[in-house]
This record gives C-alpha cells, sequence and structure tokens, in this order.
C-alpha cells in the first residue's frame, strides 16, 4: 500500500540563471526514489518557504553558485523558523568557500555540498538523516 | 498542530501536513476526511488535462491569477499531479516553475503530487487532497493533470468542469484525443496560439466535435466550447473564465451538477467499498490456499469463474 517518500524541494534562489547542476541533483534523487518539487531559477527567499509549507517537504535544497550564500541561506532558514517549520532538513550546494562553512553550520546547515560532490553523496546524507528523524 | 481544526482555519502548514498523511496512508488522514467531510462540497472542482507541455501550468497560473482578480475574488487551490517514475518510485514535480506569479497570495495554495502507485489510488488520493482543500475554504480548486489515460478519466469524473489543452501541431494527438478524452472534454482549450497551425487545430477539434454529436454531454445541452489561448501572455483567459463559468451555471441550472455529484459519490463508494471487502474476504483465506487455488487455475483443472464462486460459498 501507500508508503512514505522523502520529499525534497530543490530551489535556486539568488539571480544566477545556471541551473544545471540543480537539475542533476534533482535527477538524481528522483531516481533514489524521492519526490523532488523542482521550483525553477530566481526564487525569492519568501518563495522557497511559501513552497516548502505548501508542499509539506522534509528536505529544502538550495542550489547557489553565486556568491550570495551568506545572505540568502540565513534568510532561508529565518523565515522557516518564523513560519514554525522546524523540522526540515536545510542543505546547500553549490560553490561555497571553507570559510563560510562553520557560519553555515552554525545556523543549522548540515549538508553543504560543493561542485563535484558525487550525487550518491547527497543521496547518502539525506537519507541518513531523514531515517535518523 | 491540531490537523482537523488548523485546516478548517485555513492553516497551510496543517494542509499541507494532511495531504502528506493522505498520500502515505496514514491511518489519522482516514479520521481527519470522515471530520472534516461535512465541510466540503462548496469547491467549485475543475480539470485541466492535456499532453506533456501543451501549457496546462502556465494556463492554471494564469486562470489562478484570474479569479483572484475578478470583482469579487476568488480563493484558489490547485493540485498538479506528475507521473512517478516506474522505475524508482521517484518523481521530478516541476509544475511549480510556472506558477511563481502566485506565490505570496494567501489566497492561493498549490500542491504537486506523484501518482505513485495504482490508478485508483492516485484518483482517491487526489479526490482526498481536494477535499482538504475545499473544507480549508478554498473555492475553486484547479487539478492538473498530463496525458490522456484511465487515471484522467477518473479524475475528470472528480471534476465539474474539465478542461482539455491541445496545442497547434500535434496532428497525430488529435488523433488520440477521439479514443477517449472527447468523452471527458467540456471546454476545450487550444494554447499557443501565437504558433502557427493554431487555427487548424480549433478546425480540427471542431470537425471532431460534429462527428461526435451524440457525445455525452452535448446529448444533454452543452456543446464544448473551443477557446484560444496565449498562456504565456494571458491571452484568452478572461474568455476561458467565462466559459468556465458558463459550464459551471449549465451543469447548475440542468441539473446536471447533482448528477455528476451522485455519480461520483457512487464511484468513490463502490471503490471504497469494493476495496475493504476484498481485503477483508482476502485475509480469511490462507497464502496456502490462495496459491493452490492460482495454481489450479493455471493447469487448467478449475475456471476462474466456478473457482471464485466455489471459493466464496466456502468461505461464507
Ligand atoms: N509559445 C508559447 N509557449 C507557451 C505557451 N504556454 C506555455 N508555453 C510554454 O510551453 C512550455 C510548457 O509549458 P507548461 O505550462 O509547463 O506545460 P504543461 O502542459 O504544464 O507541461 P507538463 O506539466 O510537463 O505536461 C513552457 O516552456 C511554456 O513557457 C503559449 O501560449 N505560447
Ligand atoms: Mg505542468
Amino acid at each position: 500500500m501507500a508508503e512514505k517518500k522523502i520529499r525534497v524541494l530543490v530551489a535556486k534562489p539568488g539571480l544566477d540563471g545556471h541551473d544545471r547542476g540543480a537539475k542533476v541533483v534533482a535527477r538524481a534523487l528522483r531516481d533514489a526514489g524521492m519526490e523532488v518539487i523542482y521550483t525553477g531559477l530566481r526564487q525569492t527567499p519568501e518563495m522557497i518557504v511559501e513552497a516548502a509549507i505548501q508542499e509539506d517537504v522534509d528536505v529544502v535544497g538550495l542550489s547557489i553558485l553565486s556568491g550570495a550564500h551568506m545572505t540568502l541561506v540565513p534568510r532561508v532558514v529565518n523565515l522557516l523558523r518564523d513560519n514554525g517549520v522546524d523540522d526540515v532538513l536545510v542543505v546547500v550546494g553549490g560553490i561555497i568557500p571553507d570559510e563560510d562553512v562553520p557560519a553555515l553550520n552554525e545556523i543549522g546547515v548540515r549538508g553543504i555540498f560543493g561542485p563535484g560532490t558525487p550525487t550518491q553523496d547527497i543521496v547518502e546524507f539525506i537519507r541518513r538523516e531523514i531515517g535518523d528523524r | 498542530m491540531n490537523l482537523i481544526q488548523d485546516t478548517l482555519n485555513r492553516d497551510r502548514r496543517a494542509i499541507a501536513r494532511l495531504i502528506s498523511h493522505i498520500e502515505n496512508g496514514e491511518p489519522d488522514a482516514r479520521e481527519a476526511l470522515a471530520v472534516l467531510y461535512p465541510h466540503t462540497g462548496r469547491a467549485y472542482i475543475v480539470g485541466v488535462t492535456g499532453a506533456p507541455g501543451t501549457g496546462k501550468s502556465t494556463l492554471v497560473n494564469e486562470l489562478a491569477k484570474a479569479y483572484r482578480r475578478l470583482d469579487q475574488p476568488r480563493t484558489v487551490g490547485i493540485i498538479a499531479v506528475d507521473p512517478t517514475s516506474p522505475f524508482s518510485g521517484g518523481a521530478i514535480l516541476g509544475d511549480r516553475i510556472r506558477m511563481r506569479d502566485l506565490a505570496g497570495d494567501a489566497g492561493i495554495f498549490v500542491r504537486s503530487m506523484a501518482t505513485r502507485g495504482s490508478l485508483g489510488g492516485l484518483a482517491r488520493a487526489t479526490a482526498d487532497a481536494i477535499k482538504v482543500l475545499d473544507a480549508a475554504g478554498y473555492e475553486v480548486i484547479f487539478v492538473e493533470t498530463v496525458g490522456a489515460g484511465q487515471a484522467e478519466v477518473d479524475i475528470a469524473k472528480t471534476a465539474y468542469t474539465t478542461i482539455v489543452v491541445e496545442a497547434p501541431g500535434l496532428g497525430d494527438e488529435i488523433q488520440a484525443l477521439k479514443a477517449g478524452i472527447m468523452e471527458i472534454a467540456d471546454i476545450f482549450v487550444v494554447n499557443k496560439a501565437d504558433r502557427e497551425g493554431a487555427d487548424s487545430t480549433v478546425a480540427a477539434i471542431r470537425m471532431m466535435l460534429d462527428l461526435n454529436h451524440a457525445s455525452h454531454v452535448e446529448g444533454q445541452g452543452w456543446r464544448p466550447p473551443v477557446c484560444k489561448t496565449i498562456a504565456v501572455r494571458g491571452d484568452g483567459v478572461p474568455a476561458l473564465v467565462e466559459e468556465i463559468e458558463a459550464h459551471s451555471a449549465f451543469l447548475r441550472e440542468s441539473g446536471l451538477l447533482g448528477q455528476r455529484e451522485r455519480e461520483r459519490v457512487t464511484t468513490e463508494f463502490e471503490y471504497l467499498l469494493h476495496e475493504q471487502l476484498m481485503r477483508q474476504f482476502v485475509s480469511r483465506v490462507s497464502p496456502e490456499q490462495w496459491d493452490e487455488l492460482i495454481e489450479r487455475i493455471v493447469r487448467r483443472e478449475v475456471d476462474p469463474y466456478t473457482a471464485a464462486e466455489k471459493l466464496l460459498r466456502e468461505m461464507t
């Protein structure tokens, strides 16, 4: 009968126009049996959080290549919290310099995946984190 | 979070969570649906179906905006269904890409659903998700589905008005249309009217309608109109809204609305009954007994009709 599926929102906040990486990850997650809500380019943090709520996702995946992660990611995380969403796993993919990682971890971002991360690592990370619940 | 009370208060997190519980077949979903049921039956349900890429999501986006802009704006719920991959069981649900304009409007709720398991299951999960949005007070509910299979027909039975979306240059598609989707269309849309061939697509649909005047709807006094739209620009959408409203008025005035509702409830009830009876019954047959019976039918020792009769007699 019906079974629980992991639902993941894959979103691209900010203004950069490259979503190839995000699409590759989306397909890998689908191939791993997850339901991926793909929202496309140029999402504002408000749009991302609204979609995360309406779609009741387990994971919010943000793909950011523009270098604006230190403003965008905290805004998404804060908005999620302000809306009472406290049970969502936030992961970030893109070009994130090492020195920014501790600050992102600090605000609760657990998974940070640079370019070239094997998609299998992302799949396993999500499974492990969600399975722990 | 109280899923039932908060859903009735249109709390978006509760609505979303309850739909997940429905999709996952969790027991509390059934209880919640039972409590919500008296609060349903108020929404107007519109099905939007058609081949992949014809512009259904773009059109639903524009329709939602149009309903929000009416002199008396109506709240809008949207359920966008995409297929589950048969290989992985996963899915990419991409309809929201075309619905970004709707963000930030508290009077709109958008939910993506994957088809997951069986067809009947999809139709039921979708029908139950519709009930949740209905009980939460969304006044117009659009259900987007792809293709022209049995699932679309089932979902069309859930909708009061079914819109079939075509695009120019899909000659073969029109042929395929004949097969089953003619019967479910209350309104045809030829979208992408900015492209060459829109008029001949309109003409082809009109011709099929002429050949088909015995089609069930027309027999009851409604000839499906054919609307041209350019969804990316919103062109033709106000006229489409008028046709939806005209069809809705027609159903009400002719008494067909009540008849459709009765048919829908009957189908839903029969399906549930069938499923529960089957489950109850099968639980009383031991797996060995079951396998043996199947094996005997395979070996042609008994025919399936006699086997079924005999089993029923033994078990009741
Ligand atoms: N030229 C033109 N393109 C359009 C029009 N409407 C939609 N499109 C484009 O057609 C493509 C598909 O649109 P969608 O709205 O995603 O179509 P859909 O039927 O929902 O697609 P699926 O859900 O994948 O079956 C997009 O690139 C749209 O921008 C239109 O009126 N004219
Ligand atoms: Mg679509």
